[in-house]
Order: structure tokens, then C-alpha cells, then sequence
């Protein structure tokens, strides 16, 4: 038999969470952090440099 | 010699449709237009990936069954590994979806490529809710009758019963995955038959726009 | 191409330029690897969310006024389920409506629930061991509707607040057999036998379908009050919540939102005017290639000078 704790995760996200509350809006920090992160990823593709391929002038 | 009662059979025709359509250096091209150059194209093969990875760790919790991860630290371990697959999916989807839409990679007949992926999009955040749905927790139970007033109002509550635990697995691990699988496969297809759409060309040659 | 009918956001001059190297295979693998670790490191860090379910009989014990309140609703016909309408049961006046349509009603009644017999006098019925039950059950089934809805009357007019030996303990008033019927229901509840009892009316021995337990649990406050503690009530943004501190179900939020917002959320119509409104939106997402001006916004934006910042550089050399 496998021991549960062994797999526990390291930080404990079960405890009540958090939320921004701003006029009608109301999100929980986890959805605040993913939805920041998308935003995030997004303006990172488009703005760093892809690697491999010269930036300047190209062929 | 080809024979013509040959030339006219299904299969015949058949091979000769798909190899005209998918040569083989399209299906596994081993080049790629030199304007193909931007992190933004990654988030395709992410979001392939992931799902990929959804398939994988649904199947692992399939092994043992709906409720066995309630009572097994490998159990929600793997659990775990469905849900941030999940989480990365539509992550890497999302990211995806807004570049092909600054792109306006639908045009030069992409527009199948568009739509195949919009309604694979919408046919994940169904997979997303019936997995929710199947959870057998607390969320599950609560999420159910939330959700039952919205689909009874729009009619589908009638057949499509959120309450129903049995119906909704069958759709989370049968119906659902075969419809965005399904979708998916036709998407990337039509991206190996199109090619990548071209830039927006600064002045079109001869056009009177 | 014709120059005539050509459309930036729909026609593209096929590419005839330079290409290069690009290895697929070596894309897909690296991307399988890398979204793997991914997700290995996620679930090793953070884990996910499992709160246990809500059973009538921790229900039951925890709030037993709140569960005796509820089952008496049942009985009288006055719950929510009770009043729900399609696709439950006929309530006259019932079905959300875009418009002059209620699809709901179109549809009609395909998932049966009678709430006093479904989760009241049925389950009462299996309790052939407790006497009083019996005998209470027989003297309700043998009275007539006046005379039931006397006692049901009766009982509203003061509900009970305790339980003693199995009946609601009510202020002297005639309740018939209400206050045993009510109290052997919520005493069968605490034992458990209501959460198999509910299960089993559909079918025999097997089920896999929870909608009568879910339905009588969905209509007290108890459970509710669990769920707004936990920040998923409807009011609260729930939907796109997951318990516990984890993110959710994110891509939810314009769907969420929507029933924040008037006139959805002061509307009797709110779930088909939401769903209506996201069914349109939905198609302009699928149907953007045909839609002018959303389909030019791109062009327009020019985002995609930055994305195909290297061809157009390459371009003016
Ligand atoms: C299961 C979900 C999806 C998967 C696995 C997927 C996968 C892919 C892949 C691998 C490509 C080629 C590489 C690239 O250009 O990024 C691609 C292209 C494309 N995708 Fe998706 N996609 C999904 C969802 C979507 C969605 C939601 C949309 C938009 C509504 C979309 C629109 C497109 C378009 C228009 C292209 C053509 C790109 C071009 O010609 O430049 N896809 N997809």
C-alpha cells in the first residue's frame, strides 16, 4: 500500500482562498495568478526574440 | 497499363485523393516559410501537448476507477496530474487562440482551420465541466446543482442531466474526448494541407483596395 | 487572384519565398517533454482539491431543524424542486423564456420528481421496522387532501425548532402526523438510510444517478452556506471557483460575469438570457472569418508587425 503523505503536495492549497473584490468583479488569487500568467506568456511570444533564427535582417 | 475498371474502384480513387491532398512532405514537412519565426507559434504544439497529456493522465485514473483516488496518495497524485494538465491546456489554448486571431490566420482559405479550432475550444470547456462534474466531491455535488438551472433553462437539461453522475462520466471520458480528439485531428490536418498562413503583405501587387 | 475582389482579411498571396530548416518530430517531442515536467512539477508543488461530499446525513445531524424545515417543504409541495417546473414537474407559470420561448417547456417533463412521494413517503415506506412511522404514514395516506393540507396548514403555522424521540416537537396545534412523519425523516436521515433510500428510487440495487439526493440537499440552506463559505455561490463569482485555493475553471469568466451584471441579474430570465447571450458570442468566436469588422481588427491592431517582425525587416532590404 502506497502512503498518501509520500505524494502530499508541498505547498497546501486546501485552506480557504483569497479573492480581489473591484466593483462587480470579484476573482480568487488562483485565477488572478493564472490569467495574469496567460497575459504574461502572451506579451513574452510576442516581444522575445526567437531563438535560432537571426532577429536582424534575416536571409 | 492502368486498368480503367481498376481506376474506377473507391479504394482507388480513394488513395488518390489523399495522396494528392497529403503528400508525404506535407503530412512531415522538413521546411517551414522563413516568416515562421516567432515564439507565439509554439502555443499550438503546447496545446497538443498538453492534450496529449490529458488523454494520458485520464486513462492512468481510468485504471482503477472513478473513486480510488479519494482513497490513494498515488491516486491523487495522479489526479493531480489531470487537473494542471488540464490547467496547462487551456493555458497553452487560450495563448494559442489570440495569436492565430492577431495573425488572422483564417485567411487564403484557413477558415475551417478557425472554426475547427473554435469549436474544439468549446468542446474542451464541456469536457472541463463534465470532468468537474465526475470529481465525486464536494465540488462535483455543488457545481451540479449550479449548473442545472443554466442547461434546464436552455432546454438541453432535459435530456443532458447534470445530476445524473453515471451520464455525465460517460460524456467526460467517452463522448466528449472522441468529439474534441476527433476535431483536433481534422484542425491539424487542415494546418499540414494549408500550410502557415503568410504575413500581411505591406502593399498587395496589384490590388485596388 | 482577381485585384477586384481581393480582401486583406480574407485573401493571402501564397508564400513563394525563402524557407528553412524545421524539424517537427523534434518540435512535438520537445513539447511533450517540456509540458510532462510541467505538469509533474505542478502536481508535485501544488496537488489538487478534494473536499468531501455532503451527505443528507451529515446534513441531517449538524442542522436538523434546517433539514426537518426542508423535508417539511417537501412534503407540503413548497420547496424549490417542488416548484421547480420542467424538467422536474408541471408548475403552471414555471420555464425560463428568451423572448416568447421557453425551451424548457417545449421539452417537458423527462426527469419525473414528485417531491412528497420521491422524498418523503417513499422513503418513510422502507422504515417497516419503526411503529410509529408505520402507523403515521398509514393514517396520512388514509386521509383525505383537505384534510392533509389542514395538517400541513397547521404545522407551517408554527414551525418546530426541536426534535424529542423522533418527532418535531411542535406547539399545540393539530399537525395529524406531520411532526412524526417530518421527525422520522430526519431520524432515518442521521442514520444514513436516507442517502441509499434517495439513491435507490429510480432504480433497483445499481445507480449511478444522484439527481434526488443532489435535489433534496440543493433545497436547504445547509448546504448552500458550505458552498458560500467556500466562495463558490453564484453571487460570489463561484462558477469560475474551485475549492479550496486553487485556480479554477478561469475561461468561465465572461459566462460568470454576465450574471453579475444587469439585466441578467435582476432578471426571472437570468440562466436563458446568460446562455442565450454566450451561444451568440460563441458563433461570432466560430464565425469570425466571415464577420467584417471583427475579421479586419487584426489588420487594423497591427500586432502582427511584431509577430512577423523579422520578415517585415528582411523585407525592406
Ligand atoms: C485542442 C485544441 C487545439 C489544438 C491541439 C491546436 C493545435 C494547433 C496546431 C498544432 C497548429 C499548427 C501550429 C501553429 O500554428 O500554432 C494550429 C494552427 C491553427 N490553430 Fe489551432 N489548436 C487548437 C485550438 C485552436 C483554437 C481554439 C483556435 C481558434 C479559434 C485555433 C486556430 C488555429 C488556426 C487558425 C491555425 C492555423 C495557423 C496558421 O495557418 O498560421 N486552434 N493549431
Amino acid at each position: 500500500m502506497v502512503h498518501p503523505e509520500r505524494f502530499a503536495a508541498l505547498f497546501n492549497l486546501s485552506h480557504p482562498g483569497h479573492f480581489i473584490s473591484w466593483g462587480v468583479l470579484q476573482v480568487s488569487y488562483g485565477n488572478a495568478v493564472v490569467i495574469v500568467l496567460m497575459v504574461v506568456a502572451f506579451v513574452a511570444a510576442l516581444l522575445l526574440p526567437f531563438p535560432g533564427h537571426r532577429d536582424k535582417g534575416g536571409r | 497499363m492502368t486498368d480503367p475498371r481498376i481506376e474506377r474502384q473507391w479504394t482507388t480513387r480513394l488513395r488518390k485523393r489523399v495522396e494528392g491532398t497529403f503528400p508525404p512532405e506535407k503530412v512531415l514537412p522538413d521546411t517551414q516559410p522563413s516568416y515562421v519565426a516567432s515564439w507565439i507559434y509554439v502555443f499550438g504544439v503546447l496545446t497538443l501537448a498538453a492534450l496529449v497529456m490529458v488523454i494520458a493522465t485520464g486513462c492512468a485514473l481510468a485504471i482503477m476507477g472513478p473513486t480510488w483516488w479519494h482513497v490513494s496518495g498515488l491516486g491523487h497524485y495522479i489526479n493531480s496530474t489531470h487537473l494542471w494538465s488540464v490547467e496547462v491546456f487551456f493555458f497553452a489554448m487560450v495563448i494559442h487562440l489570440w495569436g492565430k486571431y492577431f495573425m488572422a490566420a483564417w485567411r487564403g482559405g484557413r477558415s475551417m482551420t478557425w472554426m475547427t479550432g473554435a469549436v474544439t475550444f468549446l468542446t474542451s470547456i464541456g469536457a472541463a465541466f463534465t470532468g468537474y462534474l465526475s470529481q465525486t466531491n464536494f465540488d462535483s455535488q455543488w457545481i451540479a446543482t449550479q449548473a442545472k438551472d443554466g442547461i434546464n433553462a436552455t432546454g438541453a437539461g432535459s435530456v443532458f442531466n447534470v445530476l445524473n453522475l453515471g451520464q455525465m462520466l460517460m460524456w467526460h471520458i467517452v463522448l466528449l474526448p472522441l468529439v474534441a480528439l476527433g476535431l483536433t485531428a481534422v484542425h491539424v490536418i487542415l494546418v499540414r494541407k494549408r500550410g502557415v498562413v503568410p504575413p500581411f503583405a505591406d502593399v498587395p501587387e496589384g490590388v485596388v483596395a | 487572384m482577381k485585384p477586384t475582389s481581393w480582401n486583406p482579411d480574407v485573401d493571402v498571396a501564397e508564400w513563394t519565398g525563402t524557407q528553412r530548416p524545421y524539424d517537427i518530430i523534434k518540435e512535438g517531442t520537445i513539447a511533450v517533454v517540456f509540458v510532462l515536467i510541467v505538469v509533474l512539477t505542478l502536481s508535485f508543488l501544488f496537488g489538487s482539491p478534494d473536499d468531501k461530499p455532503v451527505t443528507l446525513k451529515q446534513w441531517s445531524n449538524a442542522a436538523p431543524i434546517d433539514f426537518a424545515t426542508t423535508a417539511f417543504q417537501e412534503l407540503a409541495g413548497t420547496s424549490g424542486v417542488a416548484q421547480y417546473g420542467a424538467p422536474y414537474n408541471n408548475v403552471p407559470g414555471t420555464g425560463q423564456k428568451i423572448g416568447p420561448v421557453s425551451l424548457v417547456n417545449l421539452m417537458g417533463v423527462t426527469i419525473p420528481i414528485n417531491a412528497a412521494a420521491d422524498f418523503v413517503l417513499r422513503p418513510l415506506g422502507t422504515q417497516t421496522s419503526v411503529p410509529t412511522v408505520t402507523a403515521s404514514l398509514a393514517t396520512w395516506q388514509h386521509a383525505s387532501a383537505t384534510q392533509q393540507q389542514t395538517w400541513l396548514t397547521n404545522y407551517a403555522k408554527h414551525l418546530p425548532t426541536a426534535i424529542r424521540d423522533s418527532v418535531m416537537v411542535v406547539t399545540p396545534n393539530d399537525a395529524g402526523p406531520v411532526p412524526s412523519l417530518i421527525g422520522g425523516l430526519t431520524t432515518m436521515a442521521q442514520s444514513g438510510a436516507l442517502d441509499n433510500a434517495l439513491l435507490s428510487n429510480s432504480t433497483s440495487y445499481f445507480s449511478t444517478n444522484y439527481t434526488e439526493p443532489l435535489l433534496f440537499l440543493s433545497d436547504g440552506t445547509y448546504f448552500a452556506g458550505l458552498a458560500s463559505d467556500k466562495h463558490l455561490a453564484g453571487d460570489q463569482w463561484g462558477m469560475m471557483n474551485e475549492t479550496g485555493s486553487f485556480p479554477g475553471q478561469a475561461w468561465l469568466w465572461l459566462y460568470t460575469f454576465l450574471y453579475q451584471v444587469s439585466p441578467y441579474s435582476t432578471s426571472s430570465n437570468a440562466d436563458a438570457l446568460v446562455w442565450a447571450t454566450m451561444m451568440l458570442l460563441s458563433a461570432l468566436v466560430v464565425f469570425v472569418p466571415f464577420i467584417p469588422g471583427l475579421r479586419s481588427i487584426p489588420r487594423r491592431v497591427k500586432l502582427y508587425r511584431l509577430i512577423w517582425r523579422q520578415h517585415y525587416r528582411s523585407e525592406k532590404h
